[in-house]
């Protein structure tokens, strides 16, 4: 399982290294703690995905076959919650872990003790999380965002609920200290802003994000536990609160974590196309610059999320044009990606295959997204399954695809073998079918009006369901491959040259495959 | 332990997280239980104890690791770094109180009021209620109160904090210069104020309780009174512990006028709780 002890012996330069467990409950190297983030998304995709598939399985049929509502709700919550905090977020901080020292010449994270830290917190809070399922009153069912005043129907999982978020909270601001101390600290010489990767670059952009809102969610969340248990009012109309206060402050940081969970994807993209298309990314500063202009307008679009909520006008026509406005930074990207593989020598790998995928895919969750963006069809579409499918493309095909294309993009330079490409393609053709059978149903169930978190549904809506549960399955199992694969990976396989792709850019591939135990000892030179 | 001079110091083999991240754990599954009223809340002072001996443990080691010199200018910068954004994070955390003082008191509670969008709110649910600050809401959560203002106490508070952030400074000169007794003398002043701040706001607290039947269940007053100066409190009483830990380094002569991090650290900590303060001071006690 462990993916760095077959490193070659002369790298080793500590020769007591505790082996076993030990080593990996004490360890501060950046890479086996990116393997650990990796490995624990992806077993919290298992989990949520068993979640989702339950959903689904219920979705079947019109009535109530399998599960009770309560449970289905409880279902649709932790999906969110694992899916977002458990799966998505870990692994892009995985990915981080991994490459953003090797790819800024760095010998390690600039705080590795507190870097271990940052991972060990997740398992004892998902653990909190997972917990509730076998309590009095069942998980938390309000769904994700925990909306005020239904999520204090909760039984005794509310504080576990809150008090897990807690801890995340802390593990995320951590690990964002620590990736955007380490990018701008601990670059080779030559290694100037804008010469930065992209990945390192929208991971700091990401990391700045992240420290800005995680505390916005524990102070909401704070809140909702005061309410609770100490009478405050800060979401009663009575005292003189509001619940519509919630949403604003959880949106506040609700919006920028969406960003969280996109912009590392579009660093993973950003890295593939140019290798796999042979040529440099068109329009690289705008490419920052873009990330940038996202990441600033995210603060300030958060009640888009709200249209419905009875705001005054003029706030709805603010947070409308705020919206509008993202798809300009954003066009810029899918552009010039597009505009990268314009005349290149393409070729067609496993992780070029998920990233055109992403490209496409991505793309019409974001024209779906701008659909949502207009206030007056918003007011149909809210609450709908149109929003599902919406968020899916962009979280699914987006942000999950990214980081599938980035694991077998680099895990030749992880594992120090070629995965199987055979099967790689299998599993992304498999991934692409079902997905998109999965969710884009789901738009014309949504447009109908199928509204969404709901375990049955009128019998006009059975026909789209039951080809979106069929998706879902097609999906779901075959990221078991996904799995095959990886661990096969580990195991053996042909082995991988230090560039592993046919002249790709960047430092991380200028150490050998596997990447030894310590890299970057010496700072390289950037020209 | 290895390790070459000129390099960057990578520490090897840590127990220290993961005993934090079980404290953690132990301290969050016994306040949860705590909360949902079982008997199997005593585990939230075991993992608080945890969590301490992980400062104490993990800071012994930081604190032997910069004395033998493995420090670089670089390992330095990482710190003074994380240092900044984890003030920055506060500052957030802080933001969303304030956010919710500010949108009760602008929106909120004038739309229960009757204003704009709220005309029929008030008509239908809250006939009678006119808006105003401070208020416990229409129903009057936690029946009526005398508020508090920016005389008395917390005018003298405010000095109070605003002194220390002088004799902090004062202190730090002292380092650079290498006066070790004034270093000593104006840095005990400055825990020794911080502590006098939480003593007086303690007594504060008491006072609004009994006398001004002004509590934390005070509607969304007493909500975001309570909460923003509690928290600001908890803030103060971190920085005073890491003044009087700084102020022990001090005695045993681990700081050079070039090289003290940690009193740096502390006293940016410091001056962001002072920060802090005089937000409240304006935004909640003022006006």
């Amino acid at each position: 399982m462990s993916t760095t002890a077959t490193h070659a012996p002369a790298h080793d330069d500590h020769h007591n290294a505790p082996t076993g467990i030990v080593r990996w409950l004490t360890t501060t190297n950046h890479k086996d703690i990116g393997t650990m983030y990796l490995l624990f998304a992806l077993l919290m995709f298992f989990v949520g995905g068993a979640m989702a598939l339950i959903i689904r399985l219920e979705l079947f049929q019109p009535g109530l076959q399998y599960v009770q509502p309560e449970f289905f709700n409880q279902m649709t919550t932790m999906h969110a919650l694992i899916m977002i905090f458990g799966a998505v977020m870990p692994a892009f901080v995985g990915l981080a872990n991994w490459m953003i020292p090797l790819q800024i010449g760095a010998p390690d994270m600039a705080l590795p003790r507190m870097n271990n830290f940052s991972f060990w917190i997740l398992p004892f809070a998902f653990t909190l999380l997972l917990s509730t399922l076998f309590m009095p009153g069942g998980a938390p069912a309000s769904g994700w965002t925990l909306y005020p005043p239904l999520v204090q129907q909760t039984g005794d999982a509310l504080p576990f609920v809150i008090l897990a978020i807690h801890l995340m909270g802390i593990s995320s601001i951590m690990g964002a200290i620590n990736v955007v101390v380490t990018i701008m600290n601990m670059r080779a010489p030559g290694m100037t802003l804008l010469k930065m990767p992209l990945f390192t670059w929208t991971w700091l952009i990401t990391a700045y994000l992240l420290i800005a809102v995680m505390p916005v969610l524990a102070g909401a969340v704070t809140m909702l536990l005061t309410d609770q248990f100490f009478g405050t009012t800060f979401f009663h109309a009575a005292g003189g609160g509001d619940p519509v206060m919630y949403q604003h402050i959880f949106w506040f940081f609700g919006h920028p974590e969406v960003y969280i969970m996109i912009l590392p994807a579009f660093g993973i993209i950003s890295e593939i196309i140019p290798t796999f298309a042979r040529k440099p990314l068109f329009g690289y500063d705008a490419m920052v610059y873009a990330t940038a202009s996202i990441a600033f307008l995210s603060f300030i679009v958060w009640a888009h999320h709200m249209f419905t909520v009875g705001m005054p006008l003029a706030g709805q026509l603010f947070f409308m044009f705020a919206t509008m406005l993202i798809a300009v930074p954003t066009g810029v990207k899918v552009f010039n990606w597009t505009a990268t593989m314009w005349r290149g020598a393409m070729s067609f790998e496993t992780p070029m295959l998920f990233a055109i995928a992403f490209l496409f895919l991505f793309t019409i969750g974001g024209f779906s997204g701008l659909m949502l963006s207009i206030v007056p069809a918003d007011y149909q579409y809210h609450d709908s399954y149109f929003v599902v499918a919406h968020f899916h493309y962009v979280l699914v095909p987006g942000a999950v695809f990214a980081i599938m294309a980035g694991v077998y993009y680099w895990l030749p330079k992880w594992t120090g073998h070629m995965y199987d490409e055979t099967l790689g393609k299998i599993h992304f053709w498999l991934s692409v079918i079902g997905v998109n059978v999965t969710f884009f149903p789901q738009h014309f169930l949504g447009l109908a009006g199928m509204p969404r978190r709901i375990p049955d549904y009128a019998t006009q809506f059975a026909n789209f369901n039951m080809m979106s549960s069929i998706g879902a399955f097609i999906f779901g199992l075959s990221q078991l491959m996904f799995v095959y694969i990886i661990f096969k990976a580990i195991r053996g396989g042909a082995k991988a040259t230090a560039e592993v792709w046919d002249s790709p850019k960047g430092l991380e591939w200028t150490v050998p495959s596997p990447a030894p135990h310590h890299t970057f000892d010496e700072a390289p030179q950037v020209k | 332990m290895a390790h070459a001079p000129g390099k960057y110091y990578v520490p090897h083999g840590s127990w220290w997280p993961i005993v934090g991240s079980i404290g953690l754990f132990v301290l969050m599954l016994g306040a949860a239980n705590a909360l949902n009223g079982s008997g199997f809340g005593w585990p939230a002072f075991v993992g608080l104890g945890i969590v301490l001996f992980m400062f104490f443990g993990w800071f012994r080691d930081v604190i032997r690791e910069s004395v033998a010199g493995y420090y670089s200018a670089q390992v330095d910068r990482s710190f003074r770094q994380g240092m900044i954004w984890f003030i920055f994070s506060e500052v957030m955390f802080f933001a969303a109180f304030f956010g919710a003082l500010f949108y009760a008191r602008t929106l909120a509670v004038p739309w229960l009021g009757g204003e704009g969008v709220g005309f029929f709110t008030n008509l239908l649910l809250w006939d009678g209620f006119e808006a105003g600050w401070p208020t416990d809401g229409p129903a009057n959560v936690g029946g009526e109160f005398t508020p508090i203002g920016p005389l008395g106490l917390p005018a003298i508070n405010t000095a109070i904090l605003l002194t220390s952030g002088v004799t902090l400074t004062i202190a730090h000169h002292a380092l650079r210069d290498g006066k070790r007794a004034t270093l000593l003398g104006f840095l005990g002043a400055t825990w020794l104020l911080g502590f006098i701040f939480l003593g007086l706001q303690a007594y504060e607290y008491v006072e609004l309780y009994r006398d001004y039947n002004l509590r934390l269940d005070t509607g969304i007053y007493g909500s975001t009174f309570f909460m923003l100066t509690g928290f600001h409190g908890f803030h103060v009483a971190l920085g005073a512990l890491m003044l009087v830990v700084v102020w022990l380094r001090c005695v045993k002569g681990h700081f050079t006028p070039k090289q003290h991090f940690a009193f740096e650290a502390t006293a940016w900590y410091w001056h962001f709780v002072d920060v802090v303060w005089l937000g409240l001071y304006l935004f909640v006690y003022w006006f």
